[in-house]
């Protein structure tokens, strides 16, 4: 593994709603891999990871999605990922549904300590030293929950936007509270998501950064979707790829 | 008591429009959060919980051994101890006790088990007074009997003024304006019952089976005037607060405050062993334990049985977006927060409180906080496992998932989908970059827009720019 990490073979999972709604991450977390020297493979046909179904309690189609994510990954050095949400869904969550198939739980247990977040996989296993990224602005980091709960993706991002010269990262009130998205949550319970949220972009907004900066694009779309409800058509909502791979 | 939790949805919305809810509210986050964060730089928190779980665990794991030793213990100490195997048994119990010492008035301190036994209710209908004498349970109690919102801070939803004026109404007094003054007025009224109550009950933060101890851990004072000025003490709760020895319960201690209010011990923490023996200044000359069950051994061996663990400090609840933005009552049961959305469906019905395992971001915050490592996060699901499993999801929702998982299943049916959602999202937001109303997804667009795709999906465009890179032409 060692003699591999100078130009390690990497699957890319680009999840579903970077598919569908932000496809530029997909391309903006190429770039960054192929920068530090990756050799990056997008499996084909990916779908989703199953977290949907998870969380909603439908654990058969889960775990039918699941088995099949996994045979797609397996046989590369790395998977990235660049989704806190979704990487900790197959790091941790997948032992749980592979629980009861000692087969898929032990080829698990060969996959699972190569799966990464982008931020922690460029910081912590590349140990990149320069991005491609340019930037001059004040960004704040919002610490999205999986990431940081399940992965323990934290300094690595904010580690990472140093590396920009022009960035200045000011930190906001509660970094590390929820955003409100949740999910099927933010669908079946709009007031109380939009109530979450609104905290959140008022220590956005109370630091007077121009963009706030995080890991997740159910976040990313919450955040972003409420600013422009409530008239703030100023404040970037940028995914950490865009930003480290100058794809602003 | 009754659950109510079934309005879940419209008294959540109701909450979030009331603002002075808000404001008070918000007191949550600026004081327990960040005095519970502090509270826990004086202590190895990773190790003390981890022996936290161990203890806990090994209490639970041979529950009926440690309440055999236990009742034994306390037997020997001259304590009854009876077993309830329902909330309301246990609330008839504490009525005939009553009723045998012939209590006019029973003074009571905090007990959250009392609040699913509905006693106050029970008592008053036996011809017994029942008077509240935390000062949060007495501005409740004399607010025309409100439940609590809050396990240790029942009157969290409430600000100074509102009390203050409920205080001048009740009591038939000048308004007063400052907390010790409002604090001294209640005492006033508190007195001659402390003096003259027949009977005190109290909850138990745990009981000690290597003693026949109970230990309360209380910040007022009143549970002293509880348990020593009347002649009968009766403790009520559940039935998993045993712990097997002292040493556990001083693990536990360092704990629970910090968790709960961010104090490095309570103002008061009493252990209480026994009836008042010949040659001692005080305690009580009758002492009853009443162990509840109410569901609890249901949870041992099954999926949920870490819940039992839970030692009701509030952490969870604290820390929880959605409480921090709707309060306690919107749950409609005893527990709120994310202990209360597993322990509702679990003693109280799973299709009485549908909404309550649904009603979470499930951030983790309120697993990283709790004292005794419950999963928090991971009971709710399970408990939406159970919800789907049983049919007790809307069908369209269930519909929604069976489509999603029939087409996920399928990438080429899935990338066509994908192909057309997109081009109608960008059709839908006519050039602005935002779509404002969705037709079947309200609960977003009734708050927020929707940011559409500013260009073709990944897969599309990746087939593309892969075949015209040099060099992968080779």
């Amino acid at each position: 593994m060692v003699a591999l990490a100078n130009n390690p073979r990497i699957a890319l999972f680009v999840t579903c709603l970077v598919d569908l709604m932000r496809p530029e991450i997909g391309f903006a977390t190429i770039k960054l891999l192929e920068h530090a020297g990756c050799e990056v493979v997008v499996p084909p046909d990916q779908t989703c990871c199953g977290q949907p179904a998870y969380n909603s309690g439908d654990r058969r189609s889960a775990h039918r999605l699941a088995e099949r994510v996994l045979e797609q990954l397996e046989g590369y050095d790395y998977v990235v990922i660049p989704s806190g949400s979704c990487a900790g869904m197959i790091k941790v969550h997948y032992a749980d549904l592979f629980s009861d198939d000692p087969g898929l739980k032990h080829r698990l247990v060969d996959l699972g300590p190569r799966i990464y977040e982008l931020s922690d996989f460029l910081a912590n296993v590349m140990q990149v030293e320069n991005v491609p990224g340019k930037l001059s602005a004040a960004v704040t980091y919002h610490d999205s929950c999986n990431g940081l709960r399940e992965l323990g993706v934290c300094a690595q991002p904010r580690q990472l936007l140093k590396l920009i010269p022009g960035v200045e990262v000011r930190e906001m009130k509660d970094a590390r509270a929820c955003c409100g998205f949740g999910g099927t949550f933010s669908l079946k319970y709009g007031a109380i998501s939009s109530a979450i949220v609104d905290e959140k972009i008022g220590n956005i907004q109370a630091t007077s950064a121009q963009a706030v900066v995080l890991g997740d694009l159910g976040c990313i779309l919450n955040i972003e979707g409420r600013l422009r409800r409530l008239g703030d058509d100023k404040t970037q909502v940028l995914h950490i790829a865009q930003v480290l791979a100058g794809e602003v | 008591m009754q659950v109510q939790s079934m309005h879940f949805h419209s008294r959540s919305e109701l909450k979030l429009q009331d603002e002075r809810l808000q404001k008070n509210l918000r007191r949550l986050a600026d004081k327990f959060v960040s005095a519970r964060a502090q509270a826990m730089t004086e202590i190895d928190f990773d190790a003390t919980r981890d022996a936290a779980v161990e203890r806990r665990n090994r209490a639970i794991h041979n529950l009926d051994v440690w309440l055999e030793l236990f009742e034994k213990k306390a037997t020997e100490r001259g304590a009854t101890v009876l077993f309830a195997e329902s909330a309301a048994q246990a609330s008839e119990i504490v009525v005939s006790l009553a009723k045998r010492h012939d209590a006019k008035t029973v003074i009571k301190s905090k007990s959250m088990v009392s609040e699913e036994m509905a006693l106050n209710e029970a008592l008053q209908r036996a011809g017994v007074e029942p008077v509240e004498t935390d000062l949060g349970e007495y501005i409740l109690q004399i607010n025309d009997n409100e439940p609590p919102s809050h396990i240790i801070a029942p009157v969290i939803h409430k600000d100074k003024e509102e009390i203050a004026d409920l205080f001048s109404q009740v009591h038939n007094k000048p308004r007063l304006d400052d907390i010790p003054e409002l604090a001294r007025e209640a005492r006033q009224q508190l007195r001659p019952k402390f003096l003259s109550a027949d009977m005190g009950v109290t909850g138990g933060n745990f009981v000690i089976a290597e003693t026949g101890s109970v230990a309360l851990v209380t910040n007022e004072g009143n549970e002293g005037m509880c348990t020593i000025m009347p002649k009968v003490h009766v403790v009520v709760t559940g039935i998993e607060k045993v712990l097997p020895t002292l040493e556990d319960f001083a693990t536990m201690a360092r704990l629970l405050t910090r968790s709960a209010t961010g104090q490095s011990i309570s103002n008061y923490v009493s252990l209480l062993t026994g009836v008042r023996a010949k040659g001692e200044p005080d305690g009580p000359d009758h002492l009853y334990f009443v162990l509840v069950d109410g569901g609890r051994s249901g949870l041992l061996g099954s999926e949920f049985e870490e819940m039992l663990r839970c030692i009701r400090c509030g952490a969870c609840m604290n820390h929880c977006p959605v409480y921090q933005k709707i309060g306690g009552h919107a749950y409609g049961w005893v527990y709120p927060g994310p202990m209360g959305a597993v322990l509702t469906p679990s003693y109280a019905g799973l299709e009485n409180s549908l909404d309550l395992p649904q009603a979470a971001t499930l951030c983790g915050e309120c697993h990283v906080v709790c004292p005794v490592k419950i999963p928090l996060p991971d009971l709710l699901r399970k408990l939406r496992e159970r919800q789907f499993d049983r049919h007790l999801r809307p069908w369209r929702e269930r519909w929604a998932l069976w489509a999603w998982g029939f087409v996920a299943m399928r990438p080429h049916l899935y990338r066509l989908i994908f192909g057309l959602t997109n081009r109608a999202l960008r059709i839908m937001a006519r050039g602005r970059g935002y779509i404002a109303f969705l037709p079947l997804g309200s609960g977003w667009s009734r708050f927020r827009d929707l940011p559409v795709p500013r260009g073709k999906n990944f897969a599309d465009r990746y087939a593309l720019w892969k075949s015209s890179r040099p060099e992968t032409r080779s």
